[in-house]
């Protein structure tokens, strides 16, 4: 037996953030990764608090292009800001127009963070400071690559496909998820480029 | 199985049922086709949820048959029945199996195919995410077992310490194997864990505030937010060893720099949540089953909650009390002492609240019921056990020792497996549409009972003795022969009430008498619609008014309609609050997670022998993670939505 | 150790159950293993009444459920929802309940933090043996006090009675853990690290300790001698561990010398007094005065020895000392060589 207290036909079939599913997929991967990077945080702790000296060879990572990466990170989050602000509100031609801009920057990211690994100044098999140090550049690496592909194929697709709000909710998710790479950045960049030069 | 074999009369018996003709078109849109394309695209988390239980009992005989193997060994003292080397396969297989392959995903297996029911969804969050869960799970355990079955399977327990698994005492590929296994476990627990969570956060039925939520839904998603948190964790600790034994990196090696020590916080900041990750879903069963069966509401629904996310948020504070030994310096030990010993107040508190449900309650002994009973008897001494272990001195004498088998094996198969088998004989009539037989199950129960306190508890007074854990054999002269002969007949018998257990399921499957939708009188959402559920799980969307829906609508079950029968379509409503907040098109039979799932076990078999898979295999993924996500058109146009205003919008 | 003793010490581990009670801590001879068997003799009292507890009102709930219960044959009786009667009197017990567990806690806590202390606390002019765990047995070491000479052995721990002793723990290869349980807890040997373990025992006579950390092939087989003797006795055993092996007189022993300087026996074995120097396997000077040969695994025979030595890996599987072919008339030199060894 039942009795029909209400009607659900009425209510939007869409939402942003949180009001749908995949606002919470990517927050799920924000929850997993900040945990993979906080931990990975820790171990390089660790193994700095009971070496000798840090690096424990050689020099620290080159501090130019790790900063050039912290200022294309920091800079990107304005189109970042300004896409995720368009989506939301339905502003078609601004939303393709900045995701265009916020790609380049993406894209740049991916260029520095290559050049990055060439300028860290040790083998991730020279010693534990090198492995640490490669892991925790490595960990980070996966995200502007894998937003940036993403982004590719998202901002291509926004140019050849109608745009409904799913597409313009995907945007602002995405733009999300960059505002936590870039904000994850921060303390690895603080740790990889300046706790070798701070340490005792 | 698909509910072909229902009568249209069975699935319109339920209160949340449609008419005749709404519901053969509403079937339609959710059912999954049939033979091996719909058993290979499926994406309906019952179907999922089912094969993952199985597949998970598939590994708990494995487990177990490996167990029988090291009982028949150390029987007797210097058996010589099995080589060193096999044995420690063996055990480090026994180990790896129940750990990674049986409990944990079992447990998240029957929250796949009861969730979204004791909720009132349609589906899960993630459907195709769930499937591809499931198959990554088969791959790394069948991967695992190729190697056991050509002599290459791990052998260096379940914890793999280096320096022993490193590249200088472990060679080949050995724990290698093991260390990818726990990559394939670790990303599928990872996906079931987001569905669950984003599932129980945002698709509850209308009404069902937080605070009315089931117990086992409360579980479910204090594991799921654990797995997030303690995953990553194991899955950096097999990354690092990986990476030392294959590509010479150094995050373990003394020598330069490295730290055995950081495997070992690695591992345990995940192993020990791990334990309550298995344990926390047999709570919730617990609850369930004793609410049922005792006709009463649980004692402290409050208190149980609280006691539940208290577990949850204390087990990540413990771990180093599987290090006491190692030589840490003892102040910090002594907090892990008295951390290790709060976490057994909540679990004291809900152990009251249950008995207290039984007692003032009116307790029908049914084998699920039984299976509760043993649950406490067993469940609290291994409880206790925990308690001695806590202590630093007393952990110093029998850490590694046979007393430390035998209280995790207390509280696994106490607070874990006996609720588990109570669990799967309550819901088979839901999820299988026949009842188990009754006397099986009380014939099971005892066996298992009897034998698993025959084969466990002289182990605590083999570890007093002195006798130490992962041992191929012992000195006949150490006396410790007759306790282990009495252990491996108590565990013959525990194998035998498995057995019945099993047969008892496969038996009532074909010719149990058929269930209704509510054949214990349950309370919850999942008993307000057919046994087994159609497709679409609920044809009305049921609103919820208390805790205990179907106890507390005599007038009839309040739903609302609205929902669309064509495309799939499931209602999202607030976190909290659970108003009815946007409707989303749900996903339908799909091969790109099968798909995914095969180019990512290429990835992570093929990076074990040639690090340079890790690039060119990703290629591969990457176009099945493309098509996977290939935009679907707007759900917005397909029902006839307006776009603008829709929630979260800016103006 | 006399020669009656340790044959008195092999005597009653062969005999069935004799090695009972000499790797246990339920008989506690030292101090440490002494304060942590109060510490389990409270737990035991304490878990033992809350399990009491538990059952007891388990059983009281299926006493009442013959009065309450209802059998499958019956309809179903209303389930209660809201509040029942009785959940004012339940409540005010979980209080008491919940109460009654941080009380034993406290007290549980407690108590393991006083024996963790004490067990911390080393005695006066403790003495000091260096331990190195190999896979699989131990080396052990006996630093003198001014002068170079130290005593090297394997597989064997003297303790003098009534003094502290303080063992440090090195690691050649994988983790291991040292474990004499009538003594004190186990620790761990960690490679890259030391770690120390204290141990004051009280009464004289034989023991055991084994391996307790998996260590891989032979874990299993790593286990260790320890004999606990009057001060006297003891600075005999180790004066005569510092002598050197003396010249055998037998001609076959002396046949069995030359094999063991010229085959493969000295390139792992050391005898002081004689050509073979190597370090990487157990010192041999004074082979014959311990109770068990290859940790344990068998005891110290003249048939045990020839066997271990004709096939290590019957007795050992996957041990690192390699089988070396010997014919007969020279495996049985050998072996009387090695009986001088005393």
């Amino acid at each position: 037996m039942s009795r029909v207290v209400g009607d659900l036909s009425q209510l939007p079939a869409a939402g942003y953030r949180l009001h749908s599913l995949w606002g919470w997929a990517t927050l799920g991967f924000m929850a997993i990764e900040g945990t993979g990077f906080a931990l990975a945080a820790a171990a390089y702790v660790y193994l700095m608090d009971s070496a000798r000296q840090w690096p424990l060879e050689g020099k620290p990572p080159d501090l130019l292009w790790g900063s050039v990466m912290t200022l294309v990170l920091v800079a990107s989050l304005l189109p970042n800001f300004i896409v995720s602000r368009a989506a939301r509100r339905r502003d078609l031609a601004k939303t393709k127009a900045w995701a265009v801009v916020l790609f380049v920057f993406n894209l740049a990211a991916v260029l520095v963070r290559a050049v990055e690994f060439a300028h860290l100044n040790v083998r991730w098999d020279a010693d534990a400071y090198g492995s640490i140090t490669w892991a925790l550049m490595l960990l980070h690496a996966t995200h502007p690559v894998t937003d940036f592909l993403g982004t590719c194929v998202l901002t291509m697709i926004l140019f050849t496909h109608p745009i409904d709000t799913e597409r313009l909710s995907d945007v602002d998710d995405d733009a999300v998820y960059w505002a936590f790479v870039v904000a994850a950045w921060i303390p690895i960049y603080l740790l990889v480029y300046w706790a070798p030069r701070w340490a005792p | 199985m698909t509910e072909s074999h229902i009568s249209p009369a069975a699935v319109l018996d339920a209160p949340t049922a449609l008419p005749p003709a709404e519901h053969e078109v509403l079937a339609r849109t959710w059912s999954t086709p049939r033979g091996l394309w719909g058993f290979l695209t499926t994406v309906d988390a019952k179907e999922i949820g089912k094969r993952y239980v199985a597949t998970g009992l598939v590994f708990f005989i494995l487990g177990g048959l490996l167990a029988a193997v090291m009982r028949a060994q150390l029987a007797r003292p210097e058996s010589g029945l099995i080589s060193p080397d096999r044995y420690n396969q063996i055990f480090s297989m026994h180990g790896t199996t129940m750990m990674f392959l049986f409990a944990v995903p079992i447990m998240e297996a029957m929250g796949v195919y009861l969730t979204p029911l004791m909720v009132g969804a349609r589906t899960m969050a993630f459907p195709r995410l769930n499937a591809f869960s499931y198959w990554l799970y088969l791959a790394g355990g069948v991967m695992l077992y190729v190697g056991f079955v050509l002599n290459i399977a791990p052998e260096a327990g379940w914890t793999a310490y280096p320096p022993l698994s490193g590249p200088q005492f472990s060679a080949g590929k050995r724990t290698d194997f093991w260390a990818q296994m726990i990559t394939f476990t670790e990303f599928a627990g990872l996906a079931a864990a987001c569905s669950m969570a984003a599932t129980i956060f945002k698709m509850r039925a209308p009404g069902m505030t937080l605070a009315r939520m089931p117990l086992f839904v409360w579980a479910m998603l204090t594991t799921s937010l654990m797995v997030i948190v303690a995953m990553p964790a194991v899955m950096l600790a097999s990354s690092f060893l990986i990476s030392d034994r294959l590509v010479g990196s150094h995050f373990y090696n003394e020598a330069e720099g490295g730290s055995v020590m950081l495997y070992q916080h690695l591992f345990w900041f995940f192993g020990h949540p791990e334990v309550y990750i298995i344990f926390l879903p047999g709570l919730g069963m617990v609850s369930e089953i004793t609410q049922t069966f005792c006709r009463r509401a649980v004692f402290g629904y409050p208190v149980m909650v609280l006691a539940l996310l208290a577990t949850g948020f204390l087990a990540f504070g413990l771990w180093v009390h599987h290090m006491f030994a190692t030589g840490l310096p003892r102040l910090g030990d002594s907090f892990y002492t008295a951390a290790s010993m709060t976490i057994a107040l909540p679990a004291g508190v809900q152990i009251f609240c249950w008995i207290a449900s039984v007692w003032d309650g009116r307790p029908r002994f049914a084998t699920p019921m039984l299976f509760v009973l043993g649950f406490v008897i067993v469940f609290v001494l291994g409880g206790l056990t925990g308690v001695m272990l806590a202590s630093v001195p007393l952990d110093l004498q029998v850490h590694d020792t046979y007393f430390v088998v035998a209280h995790f094996h207390y509280v696994l198969i106490g607070g874990a497996v006996f609720p588990l088998l109570g669990a799967i004989h309550y819901w088979f009539p839901k999820a299988i549409g026949r009842m188990p037989s009754e006397t099986l199950g009380r014939i099971s129960f005892w066996l298992i009972l009897v034998g698993f306190n025959v084969a466990f508890f002289p182990m605590h007074i083999l570890g007093l003795m002195g006798m130490p854990r992962r041992v191929y054999t012992y000195p006949a002269e150490m006396g410790w022969g007759g306790l282990n002969l009495l252990s491996t007949l108590g565990a013959y018998v525990l194998a035998a009430g498995v057995a019945v257990f099993l047969v008892n399921l496969i038996v009532s499957a074909r010719r149990g008498a058929p269930a209704g939708p509510n054949p214990w009188g349950a309370s919850g959402l999942e008993w307000a619609t057919s046994s087994p559920p159609p497709a679409y799980n609920f044809g009305l969307t049921p609103v919820v008014e208390s805790r205990h829906p179907l106890w507390t609508s005599p007038e009839g079950l309040p739903v609302m309609t609205g929902l669309v029968h064509a495309p799939r379509e499931v209602l999202l409503t607030t976190a909290g609050e659970a108003r009815p907040d946007i409707r989303e098109s749900s996903p339908k039979p799909s091969i790109w997670p099968l798909l995914t799932s095969i180019t990512t076990t290429v990835l992570f078999i093929g990076s074990i022998f040639d690090e340079w898979f890790l690039v060119w295999a990703s290629l591969p993924v990457l176009v099945c993670i493309i098509g996977w996500f290939w935009p679907k058109p707007s759900h917005s146009k397909t029902v006839g939505a307006p776009e603008d205003n829709v929630p979260g919008a800016l103006a | 150790m006399t020669r009656s003793g340790r044959w008195a010490a092999a005597a009653a581990c062969l005999t069935l159950g004799g090695c009972r009670g000499l790797q246990t801590m339920l008989e506690p001879v030292g101090d440490q293993a002494r304060h942590i068997g109060s510490l389990w003799n409270l737990m035991l009292a304490v878990c033992g009444v809350m399990y009491v507890l538990v059952l007891g009102f388990l059983g009281w709930a299926l006493l009442r459920a013959r009065r309450n219960g209802w059998r499958s044959a019956d309809a179903a009786p209303p389930a209660a929802t809201g509040h029942t009667a009785a959940e004012p009197m339940l409540e005010r017990s979980l209080g008491s309940w919940t109460g009654l567990i941080v009380a034993g806690l406290i007290l549980l806590v407690t108590v393991s933090f006083l024996v963790d202390r004490s067990l911390a606390e080393v005695g006066p002019d403790p003495l000091r043996v260096k331990v190195t765990a190999h896979q699989w047995w131990w080396e052990i070491e006996y630093p003198q006090q001014g002068g170079d000479k130290r005593v090297t052995t394997a597989n064997e721990l003297h303790l003098p009675l009534n003094r502290p002793a303080v063992v440090e723990l090195h690691a050649a290869d994988v983790i291991h853990s040292f474990w004499v349980p009538n003594l004190s807890g186990k620790t761990d040997l960690i490679p890259g690290r030391v770690n120390y373990v204290s141990m004051t025992p009280r009464r004289v006579g034989p023991l055991r300790g084994q391996c307790a950390e998996f260590c891989g092939l032979e874990h299993a087989k790593m286990a260790f001698d320890v004999t606990v003797e009057s001060p006297q006795a003891f600075e005999a055993w180790r004066a005569h561990q510092l002598e050197v092996a003396p010249d055998p007189a037998d001609a076959a022993a002396q046949r069995g010398k030359t094999l063991f300087e010229t085959r493969a026996c000295a390139l792992c074995h050391q005898v002081a007094g004689s050509e073979a120097g190597a370090t990487n396997g157990p010192d041999l000077t004074h082979l014959m005065s311990r109770a068990h040969l290859a940790a344990g695994a068998r005891p110290m025979s003249r048939g045990d020895l020839a066997a271990w030595i004709a096939d290590p890996q019957s007795v050992k599987p996957g041990t690192t000392m390699p089988r070396v072919p010997l014919s007969g008339p020279d495996l049985t030199d050998l072996v009387s060589y090695l009986e001088t060894l005393k």
